[in-house]
């Protein structure tokens, strides 16, 4: 790849999208899918003629892990909504259950939390056809999903892998597996942390760097529809155990399979096994379920920073490999970064003062986000590794549940903070409120007196 | 109801929301159709069906004012609210968001200049009467 300095200086009013552009997409996954369909949706709009290429070597119509893109396949409510609006909606072959509410497990107990409208807004999905022992598939990819959309827009997708990345007068040159370089316009990079591809970019003398990532665990559990139904039922379950380098633990039902998703810090057998022996872990499953051997498993990278200058002239870096949200909401993360991307790229231009005035702030505010998430988790933290403050917890949110009405802080503190509902800084906004504090305080109080020990 | 259906199903004939209620979201249809009908005077006069896909009880996104039809489902029919205070502050960041909303409200303006148009009309006024009769 050549460097920024062999790389000419073009004028700002040339680096613009016009009729006949072509625009190469490396990544096919939702971040891909969704900065082709808004650059095409967007041309539609203005009357500009855009041809794109998505260069994505998996078919995300196989079982894992040749189609799978390695997530624990949840759609935010508020994707559900802004995708809704777009005028993109889920169809029920795409998801597998509507989740209606979410259930805490703590040593101290477990509590449900339900959707604040009370109505399936989150969807829970497969981002390939499913795992390794899947015989016969009932739903169709998410991934897939949006690839067909895409494709309905007039995208084209090239099933071969990208081989190496280069500019040529400026301009961005492909040389995909087996076929000759090609030159575009504009290059989009939307490939995940943990793809190869990446590599092409490394060293680049551009200054984009690969934001920085942790290891998680993913694991499939082959249950049936009906044993689903009757243990973990239309829920998400979470789980706040006092279990060393553990951050975050759930188990989201799907169709036939259960998908256990763990984050935290060097995750190893040992954490694996530590919670999948938990006792709480086994109440939600049926009695008769081991947790070896298991349908499927991976040990994906997430990203949890941002990436160091994601733009340059024509090329532009989007979902993962640019910015994502803090543990939760990655689909979420990839369509605004994309729709961001798309937007700059047709009606503002596709230099890099152009991305960094109008796509890059949407980037750090996402980023400005995280950082606040990490406050948050940090106290979530604590609340893991003290008794009373669990205790408190479970206390003030069964109350809430049980009584009702407009004041579930608690309640809506947790369910955004899952759910990946809301930004990190509305959550920590509605933490800070004088009320919900004093509330919080008089549990805690109660929670740690000597006390209050039968009663929980 | 499948597993994975998306929102909230209603029976046929339920009533979504009524005319003269305070509104604080809209609606999406995911599946089925929906009457919308005004009442006055203890009359309900239906005005149109909408279909798959379309928005409804959008206005009370944009103004504080009371519903000004009756949505009921036609059939069994699923709806997925969408929060006027959440959409509302996605759209103050990413204005592009309200297009298809106001592309559709733009489709309903020039339906109804058309049936004003219609209406005003010598010619089609008295075949609207005759065909009323």
């Amino acid at each position: 790849m050549t460097s920024t300095s062999a790389r000419p200086r073009e004028r700002s009013d040339e680096l613009q999208l016009v009729d006949g552009s072509n625009v190469a997409v490396i990544g096919g996954g939702p971040a891909g899918s969704f900065v082709s369909y808004f650059l095409l949706e967007m041309a539609e709009r203005s009357g500009l003629e855009l041809h794109v290429e998505i260069f994505e070597p998996r078919d995300f119509s196989c079982v894992a892990p040749k189609g799978c893109n390695m997530c624990g396949g949840i759609i935010s409510e508020t994707l559900v909504q802004n995708l809704a609006a777009e005028g993109i909606n889920l169809p029920s072959t795409i998801v597998q259950r509507g989740i209606e509410s979410y259930i805490l497990h703590m040593d101290v107990g477990s509590v449900r939390i339900e959707t604040p409208v009370h109505e399936k807004r989150i969807g829970a999905v497969y981002r390939g056809a499913g795992p390794r022992d899947l015989k016969t598939s009932k739903w169709e990819s998410f991934d897939h999903h949006l690839e067909h959309l895409t494709v309905a827009k007039g995208a084209r997708v090239t099933r071969n892998r990208v081989v190496g990345v280069s500019f040529d007068n400026g301009r961005p040159v492909i040389t995909a597996k087996g076929e000759q370089p090609h030159s575009y316009d504009l290059l989009v990079v939307a490939v995940g942390v943990n793809s190869a591809a990446l590599k092409l970019f490394s060293e680049n003398g551009l200054g984009y760097k690969p934001p920085a990532s942790t290891k998680t665990f993913i694991t499939e559990y082959f249950l049936g529809e009906e044993v689903i139904e009757q243990t973990l039922g239309d829920s998400m379950h979470v789980f706040l155990l006092n279990i060393p380098r553990l951050e975050f633990a759930a188990i989201i039902p799907k169709g036939d399979y259960a998908s256990v998703c763990l984050l935290g810090e060097s995750i190893d057998k040992e954490l694996v096994q530590s919670f999948l022996n938990a006792p709480q872990v086994r109440a939600c499953m049926p009695d008769n379920w081991t947790s070896d051997p298991c349908s499927c498993q991976c040990s994906p990278k997430i990203s949890v920073g941002a990436a160091n200058k994601p733009f340059a002239d024509r090329l532009v870096f989007v979902g993962d490999c640019g910015v994502t949200r803090l543990y939760k909401d990655g689909i979420g993360a990839a369509y605004r970064t994309a729709k961001a991307c798309a937007t700059t790229a047709v009606f503002e231009g596709i230099s890099e003062a152009d991305f960094r005035r109008h796509y890059w702030p949407v980037c750090r505010s996402i980023s400005t986000d995280n950082s606040i998430g990490k406050l948050s988790f940090a106290v979530t933290r604590q609340i893991q590794k003290w008794r009373f403050a669990r205790r408190a917890l479970l206390r003030m949110t069964e109350k809430e549940q049980r009584i009702g009405g407009r004041n579930r802080n608690m309640s809506q503190v947790l369910w955004d903070m899952f759910t990946g509902s809301a930004p990190y800084r509305d959550i920590v906004t509605l933490a800070m409120h004088p009320r919900f504090l004093a509330r919080l305080g008089w549990e805690l109080a109660v929670a740690a007196s000597p006390f209050s020990g039968a009663q929980n | 109801m499948a597993k994975g259906d998306l929102g909230r199903t209603y029976n046929d004939g339920e009533v979504i929301t009524r005319q003269g209620d305070v509104g604080d979201c809209m609606f999406v249809i995911q599946e089925g159709r929906v009457q919308v009908l005004v009442e006055k005077d203890g009359v309900e006069t239906p005005l149109r069906i909408a279909n798959e896909g379309e928005f409804m009880g959008e206005m009370a996104i944009f103004d504080h004012e009371e519903r000004s039809a009756t949505l009921r489902a036609l059939g069994e029919a699923r709806l997925l609210t969408i929060d006027k205070k959440n959409f509302l502050k996605r759209i103050h960041k990413d204005p592009s968001l309200a297009y298809r909303l106001v592309q559709m409200m733009s489709k309903r303006v020039r339906d109804l200049s058309d049936e004003v148009a219609r209406l005003k009309n010598p010619v089609d006024r008295e075949h609207v009467v005759s065909h009323e009769r």
